[in-house]
């Protein structure tokens, strides 16, 4: 579904990624983990072209992220993606983030787009605040108004950019439940994130990541079972132990 | 001081009518001026912050152009210059023909010289607008138009009210200027009256007093503007 083949990008001078490959297969869920700087929120805003890269080739569903050819926008739409701020749309109400791009992109008609909204959102849980503005919610709330806002794409995989990151500690669980739930059913997805138990949890593969190269891709188990890598081993001691 | 008070003469008929028939030359004057301004000027904005950088460069163009030459200079090359360097057909029915040329030249120089001026709150509102807003529109799918049209340019709009105001204010109050070119709006009409009763003082504070009720009267408008826009909980307004 989604493959990376040896993508290298700069800033300048300074490379952020060095001839990163991976692939993610329909259904799996690969967590991207790593030290802060390594280059993981960089890859997954490549995938859907988000940032440029300047060597190499990313493929979603078969079509080229990185060819000029290819429909950027109409590949975007079929991805989702959440981010670690929202971004939710400050001046819509939860409704409108959500219908939004079904109606101007995909062309949905109105009421279709609003069934679908109250659908998804009753799913994540927050039917009640579906006439407010984002800033009215909860950070963890606003997160599964953003999970929603891009399921109600029918995207063929998801994307999440340290999504719990900006949250407080009793807000992460609720999201996590949320894509939880999602991994469950078979989303394809592409996380970044530092929570170790959502990966032990739901991921297939584990991709590690230092100073912009991918240093271990590997299944799950064997990755928090042996990590081959010093760094990687490191990495797992200093943040499992508490 | 000696000095013979008469606020009666501001209340006599051929005065009274000078004062109101330029009271109208001034708001018609600002407010078409600011129509174009607001057409010209979100055009430039929203021109300076796309990523076509020679569209780019046009709009940083006109915004120095424009903003960098004394509002009178430009209010003059309009009035005096501007007939001579086009075609002279052209030239000669902007001379000759054109209806009310004082009025249209105040307006197109007061409208273009303030667009300049709301091209550089309109980038600036844009700019404000988290970068990371424009990247969850763009990953969803949303054109740049739309991302525009729907996310960058309402949140940007909405931001930019406050300094807009003060554009409005002093597109009224820069409208004076006009009477250099023999337009009569408030202020030439007063000078008039200073002239014809030797009564300036009546006559400036007249004008002074028209003046701030229209400033007034503006500000309580875009605040109602602002109020109903807002957004809640956002920018620390009415949450």
């Amino acid at each position: 579904m989604i493959a990376l083949q040896n993508i290298s990008k700069w800033y300048g001078d300074f490379q952020v990624l060095k001839d990163c490959s991976a692939t993610v297969d329909k259904g799996q869920v690969v967590v991207v983990c790593g030290p802060s700087g390594s280059g993981k929120s960089t890859l997954i805003k490549c995938v859907n072209g988000l940032e440029a890269v300047q060597q190499g080739q990313i493929q979603v569903d078969g079509q080229e992220v990185t060819s000029k050819k290819t429909n950027l926008t109409a590949l975007r739409s079929r991805i989702g993606m959440v981010f670690q701020h929202f971004e939710l749309y400050p001046h819509m109400t939860v409704l409108e983030n959500l219908c939004l791009a079904q109606e101007k992109v995909l062309k949905r008609s109105r009421d279709e787009a609003v069934s679908k909204a109250e659908m998804l959102i009753k799913r994540v849980g927050i039917s009640e605040h579906i006439n407010k503005h984002p800033s009215q919610l909860s950070g963890g709330q606003q997160q599964r108004v953003a999970i929603a806002r891009s399921l109600a794409m029918d995207p063929i995989a998801m994307l999440f950019d340290e999504p719990t990151s900006a949250l407080d500690p009793e807000m992460i669980n609720e999201v996590l439940d949320v894509m939880v739930e999602l991994a469950k059913e078979g989303m394809t997805m592409m996380v970044v994130t530092h929570e170790m138990g959502f990966a032990k949890k739901v991921a297939d593969r584990v991709v590690f990541m230092d100073e912009g190269a991918i240093v271990e891709n590997r299944p799950t188990d064997d990755f928090f079972g042996n990590p081959e890598s010093d760094r990687a081993r490191d990495f797992l001691s200093k943040i499992l132990n508490h | 001081m000696n000095y013979n008070w008469n606020w009666a003469v501001l209340l006599e008929e051929e005065y009274l009518q000078w004062l109101i028939s330029g009271l109208g030359w001034t708001v018609s004057v600002a407010l078409c001026g600011w129509v174009i301004a607001m057409t010209v000027g979100c055009l430039v904005g929203v021109g300076r912050t796309v990523p076509n950088r020679w569209i780019r460069l046009v709009c940083t163009c006109y915004v120095e152009l424009f903003r960098n030459i004394p509002l009178l200079v430009q209010m003059f090359i309009w009035y005096f210059a501007i007939p001579e360097l086009v075609p002279d057909d052209i030239g000669r029915w902007m001379k000759r023909d054109m209806p009310n040329p004082e009025f249209v030249t105040a307006v197109v120089a007061l409208g273009l010289y303030t667009a300049s001026r709301v091209a550089e709150q309109v980038r600036a509102g844009i700019e404000t607008v988290p970068v990371g807003l424009k990247s969850a529109a763009t990953a969803h799918g949303l054109s740049t138009y739309q991302s525009y049209r729907y996310i960058q340019l309402p949140i940007s709009f909405r931001l930019i009210v406050p300094p807009m105001t003060s554009e409005f204010l002093t597109v009224f109050k820069n409208s004076s200027l006009a009477l250099t070119i023999g337009l009569l709006e408030l202020t030439a009409q007063s000078q008039q009256i200073a002239e014809y009763t030797f009564q300036g003082f009546e006559a400036f504070t007249a004008a002074t007093i028209i003046y701030v009720f229209i400033a007034l009267i503006v500000t309580a408008l875009m605040h109602l503007l602002e109020r109903h826009t807002a957004i809640p909980g956002f920018v620390g307004k009415d949450s």
